[in-house]
């Protein structure tokens, strides 16, 4: 069976790529527009591995990556983070708060899948 | 004793020896006489009993007389020189005693006013010798004050107890009080700290360097921002040591940071606008041409689509770049020394250069509304009149007309001229001109390079509908930061300094027994409608002036005016001068009492028979919601207390002023009166420590027991 990717972004122009790439790639993928959203989806069924932003509306990156941690039942939940905020600081608070990994955008995309697809297989 | 009881009782004394002498002789006679002899003589002085008894009071008269010479007369005379060499030797060299009385005293006097010119003259000998070496003295301090009012930031030195020591002009008008109570002064000799800055950050730094002359840092300095009035303040405190070491004050340079901040963080916002908020643009586009190179077949719709995806992100960076450089625009100019201008004030130098320099006459159309401007003004004048000669040769001109006017968030300044118009590309070729300073100045400065780093523009056009040619220069327009006003020049060198308070116990805590010289004093006088304050009549004028530490700060000075409710007597306008017209504008009791409070807070209060103007005080402290409470004193009394060999009419101010050398001016206005009263005391000061008054508790008990004490308003 395909693994579940979830993709949590409120950019349309930044998924719509995303969501191409992963399902060229072979995996089942889902979309959130926003923090809650993705929880919900999470809920629903635990996906793989969330792409996860943390600029979103209603709730934040930083938020939903505690709130998938906090739930013993997706401990298995990959994480990988994804900002437009290069500074350190917010890069070890998203690892602190149980993101498996992070990228910073702008990305290579061949990058961005070699990450995925490490943490799928680890 | 008092000469009156001394002269009773010396008078009966020799009342009851010259009758027991006379009586004694007389029963000697008489024993001695024949009874013939003694009934001839008793028929003789029967007959003249009445002669016998003018006789006996006759010489009951000649010695009462001459007793008064010697027990009243003579000590009374000598009481009288003896204050009068008081005040000869100790405050007014100047006076002189008025003979009077006997003979001896008379000489006595002249003698003594001889002996007086004498010790004057040697006086001032000394004391030009004093001034002479204090001269030097006094330059260094000059030196120091000046040096201190020319700094751009503002300083106070301040001694343990947060008193301030020493400050500088700056401190003033940046630490002054909110424009609508200018009665606050809150910097001011003597006066605290903490009524400025927050008390818990200043405690804070302190123990900062405290730590750090414990551990013997190499730099004991404390940092710390305060906010106040709407302004940010940066602060760098420094501890002044003694010789032991010890910290005895501190020294505070404040820098008014609001702008600074401000443009900082509106940086730092355009730097995470340009740089956080262009990643996501990036990344869209990125993701977009990576996916599209790696799979060349996609269907062309879904082409289109990421096509789309590049086209909209490549707009959006686009539209947020120049958005920011609009918003931001005046941040990004290169960091050169430029300085805040009112454009009116560079039209004014250019105008002046252009007259100077070219012989060119300009006339300038400014407006009303202040323009400011961020510039170097020199460079700008240099480069627009270099410019400005090419074109008045080039056009043949010889007058120009000069206009400001805004234009968004510009200011635009445009030049006009009639005759023949300028060719665009000679200004361009203009533009690239080294400016000509002659060997002097900065090197290759054109005017395009200036203009550049004013983020300006210039160009040339012709307007058509004014029939005229202008060439206009576009500078961005700034919000001033508060200029520091000039300074009034006050009479005689300013005083801001006084490193005596280093010494001074914190004034709170038993004044009662601290020297009549070292404390703090508000002299102060009032004006009033009327002289019963119990019948209505109100306070229409507050002067006061501040004594620290035996000095009068003529600087630190309150004066105002007030409307009262209720007309003014026309006996006191005659004295003051004061008409209900001149006062109609002013602000009401209500308003003045409250900043007077604030001005005379923690210093003895001190007036001219106190006890009056006490009165009016009080009478107001419930409708003015400030209480009086501390300690006050009577320049009346004191001068009682100094003098009491002296009529109660020579207790008045006028002529205390003149018996202790004191210049009277400005008389019956409130402050002119304080100012008087205030050197009346410093005159008084030393003569009441001479009776023993020393401290401020000996004043008051004194002052309580002299007769004027007694007077009730």
């Amino acid at each position: 069976m395909s693994k579940r990717v979830l993709i949590a972004d409120d950019e349309p122009n930044i998924v719509i790529s995303l969501e191409f790439l992963l399902q060229q790639e072979g995996y089942q993928v889902e979309v959130a527009h926003d923090g809650q959203e993705a929880l919900d989806a999470i809920e629903r069924q635990p996906p793989d591995l969330v792409l996860l932003d943390i600029m979103l509306p209603r709730l934040s990156g930083f938020d939903v990556c505690q709130r998938i941690r906090a739930n013993p039942d997706w401990s298995k939940v990959r994480v990988v983070m994804l900002t437009a905020k290069g500074r350190e600081v917010e890069v070890s608070k998203g690892l602190a708060l149980g993101a498996d990994d992070y990228i910073t955008k702008p990305f290579a995309t061949k990058e961005l899948l070699a990450r995925v697809r490490d943490q799928l297989a680890g | 004793m008092q000469p009156k009881v001394r002269f009773v009782l010396h008078f009966a004394w020799l009342g009851v020896l010259s009758v027991a002498l006379l009586g004694f002789a007389g029963l000697v006679l008489w024993i001695d006489l024949s009874p013939a002899e003694r009934h001839t003589l008793r028929s003789i002085l029967a007959e003249r009993a009445a002669l016998l008894v003018v006789l006996a009071g006759l010489l009951g008269a000649v010695l009462a007389g001459l007793l008064r010479q010697w027990l009243v007369a003579y000590p009374q005379n000598a009481q009288r020189i003896t204050e009068e060499i008081g005040i000869i030797h100790r405050v007014n060299a100047e006076h002189r005693l008025k003979p009077s009385g006997p003979v001896e005293m008379r000489k006595l006097g002249e003698a003594l006013n001889e002996f007086a010119e004498v010790y004057d003259q040697q006086q001032r000998e000394v004391e030009a010798r004093i001034e002479e070496t204090n001269g030097r003295l006094e330059q260094e301090k000059n030196r120091l004050a000046t040096l201190m009012s020319e700094l751009a930031q503002s300083v106070l030195v301040c001694n343990n107890e947060g008193r301030i020591l020493l400050y500088n002009p700056r401190a003033t008008q940046l630490l002054a009080g909110d424009a609508s109570a200018p009665g606050g002064m809150p910097v001011g000799l003597g006066r605290s700290i903490f009524a400025v800055l927050d008390k818990s950050l200043i405690t804070h730094a302190l123990e900062q360097i405290r730590h750090r002359l414990d551990q013997q840092a190499a730099k004991p300095v404390a940092h710390f921002v305060a906010a106040r009035a709407g302004h940010l303040l940066r602060a760098q405190m420094a501890p002044v040591l003694d010789q032991q070491g010890e910290s005895i004050g501190f020294v505070l340079i404040l820098e008014d940071i609001t702008r600074t901040v401000e443009i900082n963080s509106r940086r730092d916002l355009l730097l995470q606008q340009l740089t956080e908020g262009s990643r996501s643009a990036l990344a869209n586009i990125r993701a977009a041409v990576e996916t599209l190179e790696q799979y060349p077949d996609m269907d062309s719709e879904r082409r289109e689509r990421f096509t789309e995806v590049i086209r909209d992100e490549a707009e959006r960076l686009t539209q947020r770049l120049e958005q920011s450089l609009s918003r931001h625009a005046d941040l990004l100019g290169s960091p050169w020394p430029l300085e805040d201008m009112l454009a009116s004030d560079l039209a004014a130098a250019l105008q002046r250069n252009f007259a100077a320099a070219l012989g060119l006459r300009m006339r300038c159309e400014v407006g009303e509304q202040p323009l400011w401007l961020s510039v170097d003004s020199y460079s700008l004048v240099q480069v627009l009149t270099q410019v400005m000669g090419a074109l008045a040769s080039a056009c043949r001109t010889r007058e120009i007309g000069l206009e400001l006017s805004t234009e968004g968030r510009c200011v635009r300044l445009s030049l006009s001229w009639g005759g023949q118009p300028l060719d665009p590309n000679l200004l361009h070729e203009w533009e690239e001109l080294p400016l000509n300073l002659g060997g002097e100045g900065e090197n290759g400065a054109t005017l395009k390079s200036v203009v550049a780093r004013h983020g300006g523009e210039v160009w040339c056009q012709l307007d058509r509908a004014a029939g005229v040619n202008r060439l206009c220069l576009q500078l961005p327009r700034i919000q001033p930061e508060a200029l520091p006003e000039p300074l009034e020049p006050s009479q005689g060198r300013p005083v801001y300094y006084d490193f005596d308070l280093f010494n001074q116990p914190g004034q709170t805590a038993e004044l009662d027994e601290r020297p009549l010289s070292e404390l703090s004093y508000t002299v102060f006088d009032t004006e009033t409608t009327g002289l019963s304050p119990s019948d209505g009549d109100e306070i229409i004028s507050i002067g006061a002036v501040r004594v620290v530490n035996g000095r009068l700060l003529r600087q630190e000075c309150f004066d105002r005016l007030i409307k009262p409710s209720r007309p003014i007597s026309k006996a006191s306008q005659e004295v003051h001068g004061l008409t209900p017209q001149m006062l109609a504008d002013q602000p009401p009791i209500e308003q003045v009492l409250p900043q007077f409070h604030r001005f005379a807070e923690d210093t003895v209060l001190v007036a001219h028979n106190a006890a009056f103007d006490m009165r009016f005080l009080q009478l107001k402290e419930a409708q003015t919601g400030v209480t009086f409470i501390q300690p006050v004193l009577d320049t009346l009394l004191l001068s009682a207390l100094a003098h009491p060999g002296h009529l109660d009419d020579e207790h008045r101010l006028e002529r205390i002023a003149t018996r202790l050398g004191v210049e009277v001016i400005g008389r019956h206005t409130a402050l002119g009166d304080a100012i008087v009263t205030a050197e009346v005391l410093l005159k008084l000061i030393p003569l009441l420590a001479e009776r023993g008054i020393h401290n401020l508790r000996q004043a008051r008990e004194a002052s309580r027991k002299t007769l004027y004490a007694r007077v009730k308003y």
